[in-house]
């Protein structure tokens, strides 16, 4: 190990030639970053093992033992049809979940989610339904709404000061009784499904050149922007990743890409919910990492008081956040309303809010703040959505869904708090 | 030694209250000196940092900067004078890796987006510069030990080039080691020329790193000395305010007990 390292000191002195003629070495030996070398790299992710910075490996794990299980039970469950169902009908819960792990990022939770999605449904399916508003327009109103409604819930938490926890609760029962109160008394709406919101979870790019396509495209633009990026450390003196990382990540991502344009061509093509879907986490994902935004929100889920010295507006960033959720959670509800073709009564109830949470929390974002990624939204959602297909196609009822997703939830949580606890004694938090 | 010195406090008053914080308070540092500010819990230390970095303007008094009186009323003024504070508890996201907290609420952008690189080969000239060794730049901040944490606290007001620095008990719970290190970071801001207020409670630390020692007591002044001519105990008395008290008393005691 030891032996090692100072190889890697080696290559990283030889590797930054333009040192200063100063007394001062360009380059402290200490201050390494990456080790240069896909072996660097590898010691590199066997320390963050060690330091029980596991980061989305026990639900990549725990998705391939739940699709090994289910495959075993019926050998239907990964046909690219039912792949194809799971991944539309999971965009939903994900798009909230999007929204969620800003709130979750903060430190803080967003209980009206679901209520907010439901009466964003209710919202469009009256307006361009009942009152033949341009569908369009309709679609505005009701993420605009939802935009709205999670500046409210923001500004009682971040300017007056209540708990988040206790504004976002009375918004869960005021919500859902204002979507009831839109719904009036017949209590369902169906919409278009040929319209705007009803396309969205029955369109597919049936051509197999769109998945493909859109594979080869995030491939190749991954590769040029860390390539690029890789210069630009390289030119700067400041360590970059060897080049052997970055054909592995980019073959990695050519895997993850094309795999499942392969599978959703072999059904009906490529659904555009899971091209708006990546859409949404490729851009929250870029917001919160390459944004001053971003960076605020990180900085607020670690310190408040350290935000706030630092000039950091601590209200207004807290409202964005807010309203961020409000928004995902309005583009969920349309989502949903999409996927059953109507707005409902039900909408917005039973366990949606505790899957949208459940789908970040099981995806690696922390609860306790500062810790997780948009991108944990796509894997705890799809670990949620499989359950609930691989036990529907079981014929196990709700009660016993109910139970397993629960107890899938709990062992998360242990698994972020054990995790936790390692990382402490390894002094990460 | 300039003519003028950074900073100078004549005759600086601040109540709270029914609480004078702050009597008739005169102070002068002048650039490369390190002044140590000291006196007992209450004595008013913290109030007078506040006041100079802008959290609490004064009642009555002047304050100078480079010369000319000045009127600091809010933390920017202090900030846009050259004023540097690093507070007691430490202003940094555990979370957030090393550049980020560098830069935190003054992030470089290109085309409006985070330029991550030049945030990066800037910290690491920055640590460079001020031979402050920590494992990387790109690990979290939770990951730093409480020196190292401090080290990066101070590096960070660095980066507007303040002419004053004040450091709000820098090595209160730090280990042997890691005291070494703000020390030696201390005496690296006064060999660039950083004018620094120390406030500590530590006598070592102060006769360690401080040019002269600004004594205070019940919001009053009680002696300025040059640390190289006065003995630890002249100050401690200088704090305490009396020859007779416990420590003397203590000190006394042992010192009978050895003969």
């Amino acid at each position: 190990m030891s032996t090692h390292h100072h190889h890697a000191e080696d290559v990283a002195q030889l590797a930054n030639p333009a040192a200063p003629a100063d007394a001062i070495p360009a380059v402290d030996p200490r201050l390494l970053v990456r080790e240069q070398g896909l072996s660097g790299y590898l010691s590199e992710f066997g320390r963050k093992m060690k330091a029980g910075d596991l980061g989305s490996l026990p639900v990549v794990v725990g998705l391939i033992v739940i699709w090994g299980i289910f495959q075993g039970l019926n050998s239907n469950f990964l046909s690219p049809e039912n792949l194809t169902n799971i991944a539309i009908t999971m965009v939903a819960t994900g798009m909230m979940a999007v929204g969620i792990i800003f709130v979750l990022l903060l430190g803080e939770i967003d209980l009206s989610v679901g209520s907010v999605s439901g009466v964003s449904g209710a919202l469009f399916a009256v307006l361009a339904v009942t009152n033949g508003v341009n569908e369009w327009v309709a679609v505005l109103a009701a993420i605009g709404g939802g935009a709205l409604i999670g500046a409210i819930h923001g500004f009682f938490f971040a300017k007056i000061g209540a708990p988040a926890f206790a504004v976002t609760l009375s918004g869960l029962l005021f919500w859902s009784g204002a979507m009831l109160q839109i719904l009036g008394s017949s209590g369902t709406v169906n919409i278009d499904s040929d319209g705007v919101v009803g396309q969205l979870t029955t369109y597919y790019f049936t051509d197999v050149a769109a998945a493909y396509g859109l594979a080869a495209v995030a491939t190749a633009a991954y590769f040029l922007a860390a390539f690029t990026d890789n210069k630009r450390r390289a030119a700067a003196g400041v360590p970059s990743r060897p080049m052997s990382e970055l054909l592995l990540r980019t073959g990695l991502l050519a895997v993850f890409t094309f795999g499942p344009a392969a599978v959703f061509n072999q059904y009906k093509g490529l659904p555009l919910a899971v091209v708006l879907f990546v859409l949404v986490l490729v851009g929250t994902d870029f917001v919160l990492r390459r944004t001053t935004f971003g960076r605020n929100v990180f900085a607020l889920g670690g310190s408040v008081e350290a935000s706030r010295r630092a000039g950091i507006n601590v209200t207004g960033i807290r409202i964005a956040v807010f309203s961020i959720a409000g928004t995902f959670a309005a583009v969920g509800g349309l989502f949903w309303a999409s996927k059953i073709a109507a707005a409902n009564q039900s909408a917005g109830a039973g366990d949606l809010l505790m899957n949208v949470i459940a789908a970040a929390v099981i995806g690696g974002t922390s609860l306790f703040g500062g810790r997780g990624r948009t991108w944990n939204a796509l894997l705890g959602v799809m670990v949620i959505t499989s359950i609930q297909y691989g036990l529907a196609l079981e014929g196990i009822a709700t009660p016993v869904q109910y139970m397993i997703t629960g107890a899938v939830l709990l062992a998360t949580v242990v698994i972020d708090s054990v995790t936790r606890k390692t990382q402490r004694t390894a002094g990460r938090v | 030694m300039s003519a003028a010195p950074v900073l100078a406090l004549r005759g600086v008053s601040k109540r709270f209250g029914a609480v004078q914080a702050l009597t008739d308070v005169e102070l002068e540092i002048h650039s490369g000196e390190v002044v140590a500010l000291v006196g007992d819990n209450g004595a008013g230390k913290s109030t007078l940092v506040k006041t100079i970095a802008g959290v609490h303007p004064i009642d009555d008094g002047v304050i100078e900067w480079e010369g000319k009186p000045v009127a600091i009323t809010k933390p920017h003024d202090a900030q846009n004078l050259g004023i540097a504070t690093v507070y007691q508890d430490l202003a940094l996201c555990d979370n957030i890796d090393v550049v980020g907290n560098l830069f935190l609420g003054r992030e470089l952008k290109r085309r409006g987006v985070l330029d991550e690189v030049e945030m990066e080969r800037r910290a690491r000239e920055l640590l460079t510069t001020l031979s402050i060794r920590i494992p990387s730049v790109r690990i979290p901040i939770a990951s730093l030990s409480g020196g190292q944490r401090q080290t990066v606290a101070i590096a960070r007001s660095m980066l507007g080039e303040p002419k004053l620095v004040i450091l709000d008990e820098p090595t209160a719970a730090l280990g042997v080691e890691q005291t070494a290190q703000v020390l030696d970071l201390v005496e690296r801001l006064r060999e660039r020329g950083h004018a620094v207020i120390l406030i500590s409670h530590n006598m070592a630390d102060v006769k360690a790193v401080a040019d002269r020692v600004a004594v205070l007591r019940l919001g009053r002044n009680n002696g300025v000395f040059t640390v190289a001519e006065t003995s630890q105990e002249e100050i401690i008395s200088a704090i305490t305010g009396a020859t007779d008290n416990a420590v003397t008393r203590r000190a006394a005691r042992t010192g009978e007990a050895r003969k």
